[in-house]
């Protein structure tokens, strides 16, 4: 009862907080703000030579411009308007920044220049690398994906089997226990000997990080499924394979999602080890090879992309465990 | 609603009950755990088609022991128990089981799970009785809710659902409204009557509560503790509805409490009965 009256309560507090008008004024600062870095780029005198310092003006004065009319808009854009009131303080934040790296570098150049390169530098990289950069970013993809898919099922049916069956766990237990530990890049020099290919090495030392977490997490969310849940299935004449299946499984998934993500975030370190000292694409090798070059610039940008991949997966991840644990209540909002 | 009328309907005759075959038989059931505790020692009881019949009696008597010997989720040490002449072994499609909990399963929705048990009925045939059975309880509007959105009370009547829309022989109720208040306990009593009319499947109800097995049971067997047996049998009597303010009422549960007082007492204190509390067996 009370848990109802709290959510009447949060929920009449978040309408009257939406009825109150909140001042345009903070979306109009953000866009003088993009206008001002557009402004100082263009106006300061740069102390070396940078191609795309006008696009990046040009970039930051069509922000601005752009949020000025929006902010004036307001609340006749409904939802979009209200994330941009919620977001401005952000949208603000980010281009102090940029003005505050722009001036550290490519104005007054404070810093020490091949290592750290002002944004319109980065900028010139997503302009006339981008070839190079999306085809890295679809082979790690590629790599992730195969190498996640093949860890994630498997561990997921090994998972089960150990949970439900007596005979697979008596098996499995003590290599998962020995071998389950040991970091899936310690097996990367007997991968890469091992393999016909660095891909196929690289997919399995993927596959070996995301399979250890999800087994594990499989297994206790199966051994640990309520029995009480068995009784009344059998009761309702439940076959042992409904039983696994309808059942077990279900009562494991949230353990489940819980695997799935350790075995993401293992699996993103794994490729990108994986990238840097055998497969010849990706983005891993392209932060080597950036490296190897000298071209900072363009390891920021992979970093940039590589910051987005991971979070987009994440993301996407959580979107998946929403939809499939809509049952459970106090998930984690990402 | 159909089963209104059904409700005040009189129920069959005590003497025709007893010409009938039970459908429910156990026979000399006994349980004894590994660790040498014997929770259960001959148990005898036969059930007759329709009827309700309450177990009650003090804690660790073995009530859901018992229960759960007869719906074949545990295997009994002696004995045997048997539904329709068959013996139970695992649990049977004709027996249904309430439990204390509702334990409905979280990540199905309201209707799913009523319909969790429904096998080999066509797709709208299934919707048809999940549907109806939500109506009868009235909680059709939630069909699509979550489990843990409901209350416990709207909960148990969804495992009530459950039980029911299968339409088993024999439906065992291990203390099913224990976890309740007193009002939504009452609200059940009159739900359970009104499906249990309308296929009049035999109940056997674990209970604490006296009130609730003379309101529901046609007789009242108290159980006596370590081992776990049967002790005296109250003939409540199958008139419907029950006045729980009547004196017939009072009565009946002043018998059982007395009942359930000696059995309570050590087996050497047993004193002879009084005519009015002597126990009858079918």
């Amino acid at each position: 009862m009370s848990g109802s009256i709290t959510a009447v309560t949060a929920a009449r507090v978040a309408a009257a907080r939406a009825h109150v008008p909140v001042p345009p004024w903070r979306v109009l600062a953000a866009g003088t703000v993009w206008l001002a870095l557009a402004g100082l780029t263009l106006a300061l005198p740069e102390t070396g030579d940078f191609p795309r310092t006008a696009a990046f003006a040009h970039g930051a004065a069509v922000i601005g411009l752009g949020l000025l009319p929006l902010g004036l808009l307001g609340a006749r854009l409904g939802g979009f308007g209200a994330r941009l009131q919620h977001w401005s303080p952000w949208l603000a934040a980010l281009a102090i920044a940029l003005v505050a790296w722009e001036v550290v570098t490519a104005k007054f150049c404070l810093l020490p220049m091949p290592f750290f390169p002002p944004p319109q530098a980065i900028l010139e990289v997503f302009l006339d690398d981008w070839p190079r950069l999306g085809g890295s970013t679809l082979n790690s993809l590629i790599l992730l994906a195969g190498g996640y898919a093949i860890g994630a099922g498997f561990g997921f049916v090994l998972g089960v089997a150990i949970g439900t069956s007596k005979a697979v766990g008596y098996w499995a237990h003590p290599v998962l226990r020995f071998v389950g530990p040991l970091p899936a890049t310690a097996w990367l020099p007997l991968a890469f000997f091992v393999f016909p290919t660095s891909w196929s090495a690289s997919t399995f030392l993927v596959a070996l990080a995301t399979g250890f977490p999800v087994t594990v997490l499989t297994w206790s969310g199966v051994a640990g499924a309520n029995k009480a849940y068995f009784d009344v299935a059998r009761t309702l004449g439940a076959s042992p394979s409904f039983l696994v299946l309808r059942v077990a499984v279900p009562a494991a998934l949230p353990h489940v999602f819980v695997g799935l993500f350790m075995g993401l975030g293992g699996s993103f370190a794994v490729l990108v080890v994986a990238e840097m000292l055998g497969v010849k694409s990706g983005l891993g090798w392209y932060l080597q090879w950036a490296q190897g070059w000298a071209a900072y610039a363009n390891m920021y940008a992979a970093l940039i992309v590589m910051a987005l991949m991971c979070s987009s997966l994440i993301t996407l991840l959580f979107r998946l465990r929403d939809r499939l644990l809509a049952w459970q209540k106090g998930l984690v909002q990402w | 609603m159909t089963g209104e009328t059904l409700h005040h309907a009189p129920g069959p005759s005590l003497q025709l009950l007893t010409q009938e075959i039970p459908v429910l038989i156990v026979d000399d059931l006994s349980k004894t755990y590994a660790d040498g505790t014997q929770a259960l020692a001959g148990i005898n009881l036969s059930v007759h088609p329709g009827e309700i019949v309450a177990l009650v009696g003090g804690s660790g008597c073995g009530k859901t022991t018992l229960l759960r010997l007869i719906a074949g989720l545990d295997q009994a040490s002696g004995g045997c128990v048997q539904v329709d002449g068959e013996t139970i072994r695992e649990p049977h499609p004709d027996v249904g089981v309430v439990f204390q909990e509702a334990r409905l399963l979280p990540w199905l929705d309201v209707a799913d799970n009523v319909g969790f048990g429904l096998a080999g009925l066509t797709g709208s045939e299934h919707r048809g009785r999940v549907v109806g059975a939500l109506e009868r309880i009235g909680l059709a509007e939630h069909a699509d809710r979550w489990p843990r959105e409901l209350s416990g009370g709207q909960q148990q009547r969804v495992a009530i659902a459950r039980a029911f829309v299968t339409i088993p022989r024999v439906l065992l109720l291990d203390e099913p409204f224990s976890a309740l208040d007193a009002f939504t306990r009452r609200d059940l009593h009159d739900q359970l009557l009104n499906l249990w009319g309308e296929a009049k499947p035999t109940i056997l109800l674990v209970t604490h509560d006296v009130g609730e097995a003379v309101t529901l049971a046609d007789r009242v067997v108290v159980m006596r503790p370590r081992p776990g047996r049967l002790d005296e049998t109250i003939v409540i009597g199958p008139a419907r509805p029950r006045d729980p303010v009547a004196a017939h009422h009072e009565n009946a549960v002043r018998r059982v409490m007395a009942a359930l007082d000696r059995s309570l007492r050590p087996a050497a204190a047993h004193q002879p009965l009084a005519p009015e509390d002597r126990a009858t067996w079918w």
